[in-house]
């Protein structure tokens, strides 16, 4: 779920967008947690400017911590590893690579003005 | 009771996207509603099959347990400690999954299971797997109060409450699971007798002379064996409940726990009803394709009877699980006869069998010292292999067992007193590991086709050794024959290892993670460099190990500055350095804990841990600690932790040294010192050594002339008692032989490598002469090195309180800062909080890395 800021067709589709933060809150390789509608979302920004959102709780601690794991990439992908077993998931697909049985929920996310928005329907 | 719970956490686009792109591209056939009745392993496995092969329709299990599935071999360790957590196995999302759902009848006509609750569920495929029910013989007093039988959780719990005010325990039935029932009963305190009607203990894994060993073992444990034995009655006290058990010759065992383990029966019940075919003596009749004699419906696992066998072994259950699971999905596999070799770990006790259990002629090699037997029993040219026995050193079953059928390597006698062939060329066709039916053929494959270098990925591609575990000695065998060179990177991101890393930094002056992964690495680095890279850095001295990059490089221990915890929340440890305490200090810690509302407990090293503390309350806490003197104690760093002490000279009639205050000189000097791994120390001011300073990375115990140095000491899973490393130092010279042996440990060890795994690489004799005789003229810089940390130490914690913008990342919620994780709640214990956990619905068995 990969949305740059000059993705326009998301931001065309207008509804379920809510504003968590300035872009420049975000940390290149380092995630934040956003609370929206009930949802915990793991907001994630890598070295090169893209910005993924997946769910925060890790399914095999049942905590919800993921926002705090350690970003970084396998082969081409990105990914985040869970703080608590160090499991590793797609930022993309929200799949966890070391056990393809089990993923994170994914979220839209994009760049608005200098916002970032993050869509749970 | 019947609770629902769907094991489903992911979006729906996700399980759509899922279910259409069909994992390995199999076209599931036209089974839309698939039913399985029972949750237990067999099941697990079935479902899991199932969904990693891309099943097209919905799962419904219906379990009786008002648990899922989890592992009942491992069922002992539940009563060790381990919860019932531990052992459950994952529930793949998309299954539905009802448990206390206990299924009563079949309408095979209408095609619907209807459960004791009166809920009624329609099936297209129906898949039995019911498993079995221990077998209680029909003795007299079997149903009073204290008479239990061991399959469930259930009964584990209802057995450890019954032991509580009990004195003895008997398992009647001295096989395979009756011997871990006792294992149970005496890890519960009982005085254990195990009561076999057989002439010998485990009769149908051994022969008379291996019973008499494996006896023999475990009556030295304390265990009273009584073999050729029955039960006549099992009698009451006034309260009526157990107190004796009577055997045939009058003798009684006085007891208050009795577990039956005499075997068990596969559940047919609800086949018989449904008019199934079932065996004569029980089992549901399935074919090839585990197909009982309704098309519609299989059975699997133990209440499956196949060719008129009933196995009861995880091996064959998961093989069966796999063959239905194809079937369901259009495939054609075929169940065949298994393997019913086993080898296992009793009571300490190694005892395996293979292959047949006579033959034309037999070698035994018997060491009464050691208790050891083992006997092959082979053809009448004493050239083929037929099978074996082992008891008290099982080896021959892991060299010798993919010989069974085949010509041995050498003669009988030779390989039993050798250990087995020295050089074991397997056919490719033997089997390497039995509970998944792995070939040594297919794990060559594996790890030439798919270039694995290690045992985890071998695991992962061909399941080998991801059940027993017995077979890994022999992956390693396999993997440094195929001429794999075991791999000393650090992870895909560095071929280099730490302390060549460290060297790379050092040398170059490189002070960012972009830097060097971009000169020296590829990729964007993971969960492995970036904290190792980070210790590099920190040790090196690079400023505050929040700034800047460093800041995502460090995992959420060090990112926080405390110490995660399974709900999610953290620990703060306040540095008490030589855990000597004013009583002004401890009041401030009371009180920061009872204004947060946190759970304290005294650690192994002499300080005191906050528990509960949400990321928001973190800043709020270490200012009143601040505030109030106290320092980061870097518990959540890999890092110097603490130097314990005992009370020393000071007031203890004993002491000859100053323990405390060196301790404390110690702690102040290397605090904040990042290394490889986490480093403990202690002072004892004496040779009663009250402080236990060897088992510390680095530990000194005072002499009348001075401190004895000894290093490379830990506990945790491999416990080590350090080595005397220098005799009799003024402080002077300790001091200065410490920061030197830091140092040198901090440049040459690997990723997480302790001190004691480091020395026993490098030798202690050569970290001597480098640390002590400077062999490689070296100890210049290292002390330099560690004068350049001492004096460059700042206080973490405070150093974020002064920042604004450190600060402003301790928040649970970048959207609402406000706001605490609603995810996290508390419960009372013993005066004190401790966490809710979270249900899951995905649960792991171990680390996936560590």
């Amino acid at each position: 779920m990969t949305v740059l800021s000059e993705d326009l067709r998301a931001s065309r589709e207008g509804a379920g967008w809510t504003r968590i933060c300035a872009y420049t809150d975000l940390l290149p390789e380092r995630g934040v947690c956003a609370l929206v509608d009930g949802h915990q979302i793991a907001v994630f920004r890598t070295f090169d400017g893209a910005l993924y959102a997946v769910g925060n709780r890790d399914p095999f601690s049942g905590a919800f911590v993921l926002s705090r794991g350690i970003v970084g990439s396998r082969g081409d992908e990105p990914t985040v590893s869970s703080p608590m077993h160090k499991q590793v998931f797609s930022l993309v697909s929200g799949e966890c690579l070391d056990d393809p049985a089990v993923a994170l929920p994914t979220y839209g996310i994009r760049v608005a003005g200098d916002a970032v928005e993050v869509n749970v329907l | 009771m019947t609770s629902e719970r769907r094991a489903d956490a992911v979006s729906g686009a996700f399980r759509e996207g899922r279910a259409g792109r069909g994992a390995n591209g199999e076209a599931s056939a036209t089974v839309s509603r698939l039913v399985v009745v029972g949750h237990g392993p067999t099941a697990s496995r079935l479902v899991e099959t199932l969904t990693g092969r891309g099943f097209g329709g919905t799962i419904t299990v219906l379990g009786e347990e008002p648990r899922p599935a989890y592992d009942r071999v491992a069922l002992t360790s539940y009563l060790a400690g381990k919860s019932a957590e531990d052992l459950t196995y994952p529930v793949p999302e998309g299954v539905t999954l009802r448990l206390g759902a206990r299924v009563t009848g079949i309408d095979r006509e209408a095609k619907v299971v209807t459960t004791a609750d009166g809920h009624a569920e329609p099936y297209d495929v129906l898949v039995l797997a019911t498993g079995s029910s221990p077998f209680v013989p029909p003795v007299p007093g079997r149903d009073l109060d204290g008479c239990f039988v061991y399959r469930t959780i259930d009964d584990l719990d209802a057995i450890r409450e019954a032991s509580q005010d009990a004195v003895s325990g008997v398992v009647i039935g001295g096989g395979l699971l009756g011997l871990e029932a006792a294992d149970a009963l005496r890890g519960l305190g009982l005085a254990t007798h195990v009561v076999e009607m057989g002439g010998w203990l485990m009769p149908r894994q051994v022969d008379e002379g291996g019973g008499a060993v494996l006896r023999g073992h475990i009556e030295s444990l304390g265990l009273n064996v009584h073999t050729g034995a029955g039960v006549k009655e099992i009698v009451a006290g006034p309260d009526g409940r157990v107190n004796g058990l009577v055997k045939p010759d009058g003798e009684t065992i006085e007891t208050q726990v009795v577990v039956f383990s005499a075997g068990v029966r596969p559940r047919d019940e609800l086949a018989r009803a449904g008019g199934l075919d079932v065996g004569e003596r029980g089992g549901i009749v399935v074919d090839d394709g585990m197909r009982t004699s309704d098309p519609a419906i299989y059975a699997v696992g133990e209440c499956a009877l196949h060719e008129g066998m009933v196995y009861g072994l995880v091996g064959p259950c998961f093989t069966m699980a796999e063959v239905a699971a194809d079937r369901i999905l259009g495939g054609e596999a075929a169940f065949a006869p298994v393997d019913m070799s086993t080898k296992l770990k009793l009571l300490g006790v190694e005892v395996a069998q293979f292959g047949a259990m006579d033959g034309a002629l037999d070698v035994t090699f018997m060491d009464p010292v050691t208790g050891v037997y083992q006997k092959l029993f082979v053809s009448d040219d004493a050239r083929t292999l037929l099978g074996g026995i082992c008891v008290g050193d099982a080896a021959p079953y892991n060299t010798l067992k993919p010989f069974v059928g085949r010509e041995l390597p050498g003669s009988p006698s030779e390989l039993l007193f050798t250990g087995g062939p020295s050089n074991m060329d397997l056919p490719d066709d033997a089997q390497v590991c039995s509970c998944n039916n792995v070939t040594k053929g297919r794990i060559c494959s594996a790890i030439a086709d798919e270039g694995l270098t290690d045992v985890a990925g071998i695991k992962s591609c061909t399941r080998a050794g991801t059940a027993c575990g017995s077979c890994v000695p022999m992956l390693k065998q396999i993997l440094i024959k195929s001429g794999v060179e075991v791999s000393k990177a650090l992870c895909e991101h560095f071929a280099y290892s730490r302390a060549e890393l460290f060297d790379i930094v050092r040398v170059r002056g490189i002070t960012t993670f972009s830097q060097l992964i971009a000169e020296h690495g590829t990729g964007r680095g993971c969960d492995v460099c970036k904290p190792t890279v980070a210790s590099i850095l920190a040790s090196l001295g690079n400023g505050h190990i929040l700034d800047g990059e460093q800041a995502a490089l460090q995992d959420t221990n060090d990112h926080f500055l405390a110490n995660i915890q399974r709900n999610g929340t953290y620990s703060v440890v306040p540095r008490i350095p030589g855990g000597e305490i004013t009583p002004d200090k401890l009041i401030v810690i009371g009180e920061v804990a009872r204004d947060f509302g946190l759970y304290t407990k005294i650690t192994g090293g002499q300080r005191i841990d906050l528990f509960g503390a949400r990321v928001e309350q973190l800043p709020l806490i270490w200012k009143r600690l601040v505030d109030a003197g106290f320092e980061s104690g870097h518990a959540y760093g890999k890092a110097l932790r603490t130097v314990k002490s005992c009370v020393g000279s000071t007031w203890c009639r004993y002491g000859v040294q100053d323990s405390v205050g060196l301790a404390i000189a110690l702690e102040l000097r290397y605090r904040g010192l990042r290394s490889p791994h986490k480093l403990k120390s202690a002072v004892s001011g004496c040779a009663r050594e009250c402080a236990e300073a060897r088992g510390k990375d680095f530990g000194i115990i005072a002499t009348e002339q001075g401190w004895n140095l000894y290093v490379g000491g830990n506990g945790g899973f491999t416990p080590r008692h350090a080595d005397l490393f220098a005799s009799d130092l003024s402080t002077d010279e300790l001091i200065r032989v410490i920061d030197r042996f830091l140092m040198f440990y901090i440049r040459t060890a690997d990723r997480l490598q302790r001190t004691s795994v480091w020395l026993e690489n490098q030798g202690l004799d050569y970290v001597k002469e480098v640390v002590l005789e400077d062999s490689l003229g070296i100890c210049a810089e290292l002390e330099a090195q560690m004068e350049r940390h001492v004096a460059g130490y700042a206080d973490e914690w405070r150093a974020v309180l002064e920042d604004p913008e450190r600060l402003r990342r301790f928040v649970s919620f970048v959207n609402a800062p406000g706001t605490p994780d609603p995810s996290i709640s508390f419960e009372p214990e013993r005066d004190q909080v401790k966490p809710v956990l979270i249900p899951l619905e995905t649960v792991r068995l171990e680390p996936a890395r560590s």
